[in-house]
């Protein structure tokens, strides 16, 4: 807005943004840098605005690009050395529909490999920095987006969460992330992960900054037969009366500061004469084992792709086909990505695929029935984003089980197909941050966003 | 000892649709360059979903209304998973739990059934060349719209299973889903074939030969495996369960690999592309869309076009077409014309594509039962409504500019008639023919034909020559 009223230039404002990545450079936020093009679009919005020509909502906001979506602009690695990094020929309708209303992107940012992780521990490009504590990770996977708006580099990043990888990081890092309802925004040009959970969204500063983005972003895309016919653009917005709690959530594997600041917030909303109702929802228990099944099944099936026949990375010892694949694979994807497709090639081999793929599946839609049991009880629900905060860097990253149990609260949310907000509460007494997420209905985004930004707390003072 | 065959036929058909079946590609790469008819989706670029061209659909409601199959309202795609160089997902898009065609069976002109288990769609494969020390790879075919046809073990004999891929052929053909083309691919066999002692309740063991592209070698590959099982049999070794490939020069099935290994395509359902949903009224509607069908002109026609003729011209789905258009009384004559001229041409396929219309050859068959044509003279104007030049005119016209119209007009052949019986160089004849002899009628009538260079009409002639002479 600033911006197209002549108070500050698109260029100073990229500028800005590009000695600020600079600045913290240590954080290891960036994978690649678009500093010419990103110069040269601002000057093209100043130009504009000079003119008096109409430019976009975004005109001149500089963006940080999760490493997984795909853009003429630049390179995309998903931080991995499979990709070795892949020169894409079009943008992903994200980035499309962002740059048409006059975002500039800045550079692209870590994530763990193909977004398998919740520390941004498990790139090729080595490991992103907690804002507020160095020694401590970013969350992940996107873990340089969350970071990258934490440190004020930038307003906003766009981001990818399939089991809380925009929450997480995002609460990690004391900023607002929003997973929208599965099928709001379109995946054409992303990175698969796990196509069924898959959902995009963004991290910003303020919950309002992220409204405009759904604003922009969601609606239904032809290229992606999962989206939604928009429910979002210009709707109204319903204040909630009811907040939930799930109890089945309130146990000692929770971290005291986060259950301590879930208690203050529900409290502050009771006393502000919201009702506040307890839910029962024994199913979750299990929605670590059905993410952990649906999640690695569709992950091995969406890396099959990567055989370096066509693109990317390709070994050099391979001369036989059969040796293209094998050592193309081995050497181009993390450990991480590795176990993952093992235990999906498992989950769906014959013999096992009833045990464990069909069961999940059949435990997943159970998951469904409970959020929408829950939602006749109540108007949103207020939970955890993750059992702890920020933890150390190598703290977790040697033992699978307990990185899997870090995505505990939010993978539900993934498999219920339902949004969820990130809200930053507050900070623990060593300064870190503390982060909730607030849940809704399936395409209760909007007024999700807004009861948001009316809980969480204030980043800054003014906006960007 | 004698054995009784037990044969399945898979059989794929390649769609005709203008697009490839999950995105907006040219589906008809005939003629063009390798990788020329690819998009990112079909190359599998990351972050790149598939589509669902709703042609395909149609086509697949068609094509099982041809085998009398009950179409599903619910159906849905899977993945099934694979490492090759020409599959660029890494899996292909199939319906392994819920295809769109259910049951149905095939009629072969035999009369008997074979039964159709189910058929469904799928995406295409890419295409390799191999050679010494490298292999090169050609998408353009990746994700062509395909029906993949599982018929029941119902098939006893190489004939009958010679007879159903053919039947099947005609069917896609007439239901207007293939181009047909089996020598580009467009239709491809796999024959499971298994023996088992005469009089047994199980089955025996069973081999694959795939990729059969024409009836002939289905014939020829099911022979070779009855001959080759039952000689294994005989001498007690055992039938190996195995995929086989068929050499055409040698008349020989092959193993495809030393090392048989059970697959495991780990299937899944395709989370990108959501359940298809059919309405009856879609259904119908597009059932209705499917033209009549061999069997309809087998029942149509059979008593006005002798069976051996008209199972040739089946395999013309426009010749059965053209004939359906035209009244009862002349179809014999243009089916005969269809079989004994065009068919014998040597740009027939070319002429197929451009067929006279049906007032051309209604009144081509009218001119010759009026006998204002002779078999010669219908042949030849028949020729001419295929010439660029003639083909806008009516058959009538052709006829008068080619000058083969025959002379009916009685007074003026009795006139001809006439100079015949005066002329000194036929006394002879005329003599013998009043002292009663009748071969030299012929003669006579060719003299008429001659005066009249040829546009008599003979049997006019001959009748008129006869009542002058009495």
């Amino acid at each position: 807005m600033k911006i197209a009223s002549k108070e500050i230039s698109a260029v100073s404002l990229v500028q800005e943004a590009l000695d600020k990545a600079k600045k913290y450079a240590d954080y290891n936020i960036f994978i690649s840098m678009n500093e010419e093009a990103a110069l040269n679009r601002a000057k093209e919005i100043d130009a504009k605005i000079a003119k008096g020509e109409k430019v976009g909502r975004l005109a001149g906001v500089p963006y940080a690009c999760k490493d997984n979506f795909l853009s003429k602009q630049g390179a995309t690695t998903a931080a991995s050395k499979i990709l070795e990094p892949l020169k894409a020929p079009l943008d992903a309708t994200a980035i499309e529909k962002l740059e048409k209303e006059g975002a500039i992107m800045i550079g692209r940012v870590n994530l763990d490999a193909f977004a398998h992780g919740s520390s941004t521990e498990n790139s090729y490009f080595g490991v992103t920095k907690n804002s507020a504590d160095t020694t401590r990770v970013a969350g992940g996977s996107s873990g340089g987006s969350a970071v990258a708006v934490a440190l004020d580099i930038v307003p906003f990043a766009t981001g990818t969460d399939t089991g809380g990888s925009i929450r997480q990081p995002a609460s990690f890092n004391g900023i607002y992330g929003i997973k929208p309802t599965y099928g709001t925004i379109s995946r054409y040009g992303v990175v698969a992960m796990a196509s069924s959970l898959d959902c995009v969204g963004f991290l910003a500063r303020s919950a309002e900054d992220l409204d405009l983005l759904m604003e922009i972003c969601a609606g239904q895309d032809p290229k992606d037969l999962t989206t939604l016919p928009d429910y979002y653009v210009n709707r109204e917005v319903k204040e909630p009366k009811k907040i939930g709690v799930i109890k089945d959530f309130d146990s000692d594997a929770i971290d005291s500061t986060i259950r301590g600041a879930l208690k203050q917030k529900l409290d502050e909303l009771k006393s502000d004469g919201y009702e506040i109702v307890d839910l029962e929802m024994p199913i979750l228990k299990y929605a670590l084992a059905v993410y952990y099944i649906i999640c690695p099944a569709e992950v091995t099936s969406n890396l099959s792709r990567y055989d370096g026949i066509r693109y990317g990375y390709r070994s050099d010892e391979a001369k036989a086909v059969d040796e293209i694949f094998g050592k193309t694979r081995s050497d181009g994807f993390m450990p991480e990505n590795k176990r993952r497709i093992m235990v999906g090639n498992f989950v769906l081999s014959s013999g096992f695929y009833d045990a464990y793929f069909l069961k999940a599946m059949k435990a997943r839609t159970l998951i469904i029935q409970a959020f929408e049991d829950a939602f006749k009880k109540c108007d949103v629900i207020l939970a955890p984003v993750s059992p702890n905060p920020a933890f150390k860097i190598g703290e977790k990253v040697n033992d699978p089980v307990a990185m899997y149990m870090e995505d505990i609260l939010s993978v539900t949310l993934n498999l219920a197909g339902v949004p969820g907000v990130a809200i930053p509460v507050g900070k623990t007494e060593s300064g870190l941050p503390l982060g909730l997420q607030l849940i809704g209905p399936r395409r209760s985004d909007k007024s999700l966003l807004a009861f948001a930004g009316k809980i969480g707390n204030s980043l800054d003072k003014e906006g960007a | 000892m004698k054995y009784y065959p037990t044969i399945g036929i898979e059989c794929h058909v390649q769609l005709s649709t203008k697009t490839k079946l999950f995105s907006e590609v040219d589906n008809d790469a005939r003629g063009k360059e390798p990788n020329s008819c690819v998009s990112p989706v079909d190359y599998a670029l990351p972050g790149m979903l598939p589509r669902l061209n709703g042609e395909a659909i149609k086509y697949a409601i068609r094509a099982g209304k041809a085998m009398n199959c009950k179409i599903n309202q619910y159906s849905r795609f899977d993945r099934k998973h694979y490492f090759y160089p020409d599959s660029p997902k890494g899996f292909q898009i199939t319906q392994f739990y819920h295809p769109i065609i259910g049951e149905g069976y095939v009629e072969l002109p035999s009369g008997t059934k074979i039964r159709i288990e189910h058929a469904h769609l799928e995406g295409d494969a890419g295409k390799l060349t191999h050679f010494d020390t490298y292999s090169l790879v050609d998408l353009n075919r990746v994700d062509t719209p395909l029906i993949e046809i599982v018929s029941m073990p119902d098939i006893h004999s190489s004939a009958d299973a010679r007879d159903y891929c053919k039947e099947l052929w005609r069917l896609m053909c007439y239901a207007g889903v293939t181009n047909g083309d089996l020598y580009n691919g467009n239709m491809r066999f796999d024959v499971n074939t298994s023996l088992a002692p005469e009089g047994a309740k199980e089955l025996g063991t069973r081999t694959e030969v795939k990729n059969l592209n024409s009836f002939r070698s289905v014939e020829r590959a099911i022979e070779y495996e009855i001959k080759r099982q039952s000689k294994l049999l005989d001498s007690g070794e055992k039938v190996i369960q195995e995929t086989l490939g068929w050499n055409d020069a040698t008349g020989e099935t092959t193993g495809q690999r030393s090392k048989e290994e059970a697959k495991d395509y780990r299937y899944m359902p395709e989370p990108d592309i959501p359940p298809i949903k059919l309405s009856e009224e879609f259904i119908k509607e597009e059932m209705e869309k499917v033209p009549m069908l061999p069997n309809d002109y087998r029942e149509k026609f059979g008593g006005v076009i002798p069976n051996d003729t008209l199972e040739v011209l089946l395999d013309y789905p426009q010749l059965m077409g053209k004939l359906g258009e035209l009244s009862d009384k002349s179809i014999k004559n243009i089916a005969n014309l269809f079989s004994s001229v065009l068919l014998a041409e040597e740009k027939s396929s070319e002429m197929l594509e451009q067929l006279p219309t049906g007032k051309q050859l209604e009144d081509l068959s009218e001119m010759k039962e009026k006998g204002e044509l002779s078999s010669t003279g219908m042949k030849e104007v028949f020729a001419k409504l295929f010439d660029p030049q003639m083909k806008t005119k009516d058959t009538c016209n052709i006829a008068k500019e080619l000058n083969v119209i025959q002379e009916n007009d009685t007074g003026a052949l009795e006139a001809i008639v006439d100079g015949v019986i005066a002329d000194p160089a036929c006394a002879q004849a005329v003599a013998d023919y009043k002292a009663g002899s009748e071969k030299v009628l012929g003669f006579l009538v060719g003299q008429v034909m001659k005066a009249s260079r040829g546009k008599a009409n003979p049997g006019a002639a001959q009748q008129i020559l006869k009542q002058k002479l009495q």
